[in-house]
């Protein structure tokens, strides 16, 4: 484990890079207080109606897709790994894995779920 | 203090900092790079009056934005607001901490590799990182209270799960050619075998389209479409922490374009450079140089085709994604078993 050890140092001065940068940003710049400056930006006309409107069905329908796949890539990736060792019979077990998800992926589009009308 | 311990925090400390810096000096230059290239494509000048051949720019606009006002306006919901742009800027440089840039070389009386972390699960920890970057998108979009922001939040989040997808099962290719997630084992094997790029010409195809549409760049910029969202999930940011959002972009486009060259087209290796029997720095040296020469092409690539190619409409993208790179992305996986099965990479 001691070789992740880089990666967080790094995540530490990733991260305090931009805090510095927004700290010196803050004490630099004016601030200039104007009440049309605070509305919600709709192209210069006053906004109208709710600003959380409601948005179609279909970006949670591709998320539940999503994670079914994503799980799917996952399983994959230690079988790829390990696939020399595995030979002809990993070769088998994994397409007979991909065909029933290949099942379930031709049923989606059969029902329309990845059209985007 | 164990000196050994001491010895591994003195070399990271070095290199976190070397490659921090550097990272940070191709991401202010690519600002520049990509507004050179898009005037010379549109054959006109660009900016070129700050510093010779406008090489300052970058530092003005830096300042620029340091001395920008910034608003923060009241509808929105402050601790997500605040925090967004950090969530995307992070993730988009810590991404390349475990991408080797160049051979493991003497230095100093040690054995020391180019590269931050050399991991055992260091494709995991790129694909780790990188979609973290969905959070700040999707973050930024709804707590900015704007519809353009949700618009384009949604729009993002749901075209990069689309993309992670079909450019995660392209790197099931490369890892059953390697047998390993370590990208220097990945490297190394193609120094013995040849290019990913020879044999997984089609996973090399998806990974580059997936990563066009995982940075959100053209023909793949929905997110932020000008004529119909403004500025998409950043409409509401200001200042410096709307330079955070340009920032990580044009550091996961150098990401990005290094994890292609890593994976795909040989890493820092230079097709017949033993030949010339260099001394080990030398060679080290011409690697990485070579490394970044790749990586250059590839982000130039980016610059060339977002003014070559027009914007894809949103039921074009998700069927690109759906119908076209994941059925064939699962294809390129079985092709990649024939081809490991007879031995042939």
């Amino acid at each position: 484990m001691v070789e992740y050890v880089p990666i967080l140092i790094f995540l530490g001065v990733a991260t305090l890079f931009p805090v510095a940068t927004l700290v010196i940003a803050r004490l630099l710049r004016p601030s200039v207080y104007n009440k049309t400056k605070l509305e919600a930006y709709e192209c210069g006309v006053p906004p109208s109606g709710e600003a959380r409107a409601r948005y179609p069905v279909r970006f949670y329908i591709i998320a539940v897709l999503f994670v079914v796949f994503d799980v799917e890539t996952i399983f994959l990736f230690p079988w790829a790994v390990k696939f020399k060792a595995l030979g002809v019979f990993g070769f088998i077990e994994m397409l007979v894995f991909l065909g029933i998800l290949l099942v379930g992926f031709a049923y989606a589009w059969k029902k329309g779920a990845l059209e985007w009308v | 203090m164990d000196p050994d311990i001491a010895r591994v925090l003195v070399e990271s400390a070095v290199k976190i900092a070397l490659f921090f810096f550097i990272l940070l000096t191709v991401v202010a230059y690519m600002t520049l790079v990509e507004r050179r290239v898009s005037a010379w494509i549109q054959d006109r000048q660009g900016p070129n009056r700050v510093g010779p051949l406008g090489l300052l720019q970058p530092l003005a606009d830096g300042i620029k934005f340091l001395f920008k006002e910034e608003v923060t306006p009241p509808h929105v919901y402050r601790p997500v607001y605040l925090l967004a742009p950090m969530l995307i800027f992070v993730p988009a440089l810590v991404t390349f901490s475990v991408i080797p840039i160049g051979p493991a070389l003497e230095l100093f009386g040690q054995r020391v590799r180019l590269q931050i972390a050399d991991v055992d699960n260091g494709v995991l920890v790129i694909l780790a990182f990188a979609s973290m970057g969905v959070y700040g998108i999707a973050l930024a979009g709804w707590s900015s209270s704007n519809k353009y922001s949700l618009m384009g939040a949604l729009r993002s989040s749901a075209q990069l799960i689309s993309y992670e997808l079909a450019m995660g099962l392209s790197i099931v290719g490369v890892l059953m050619a390697a047998g390993s997630l370590r990208l220097n084992d990945i490297v190394q094997h193609q120094i013995e075998h040849g290019w990913n790029l020879i044999w997984q010409l089609p996973g090399f195809l998806i990974f580059l389209t997936a990563a066009f549409a995982e940075t959100n760049r053209l023909p793949f910029d929905l997110p932020e479409a000008e004529t119909e969202l403004v500025a998409g999930y950043h409409t509401e940011y200001s200042g410096m922490r709307f330079s955070m959002f340009y920032m990580a972009e044009y550091a996961n486009m150098v990401t990005a374009s290094a994890l292609a060259v890593t994976l795909y087209c040989g890493g820092y290796h230079v097709p017949g450079l033993h030949l010339l029997r260099l001394p080990e720095p030398a060679a080290a040296l011409v690697q990485v140089l070579a490394f970044g020469l790749k990586v250059g092409f590839f982000l130039f690539l980016y610059v060339w085709v977002r003014w070559t190619l027009p914007r894809f409409r949103y039921d074009q993208l998700m069927n690109l994604g759906w119908k076209v790179l994941l059925p064939v992305a699962v294809l390129h996986i079985l092709w990649v078993s024939f081809l490991v099965l007879m031995n042939w990479t």
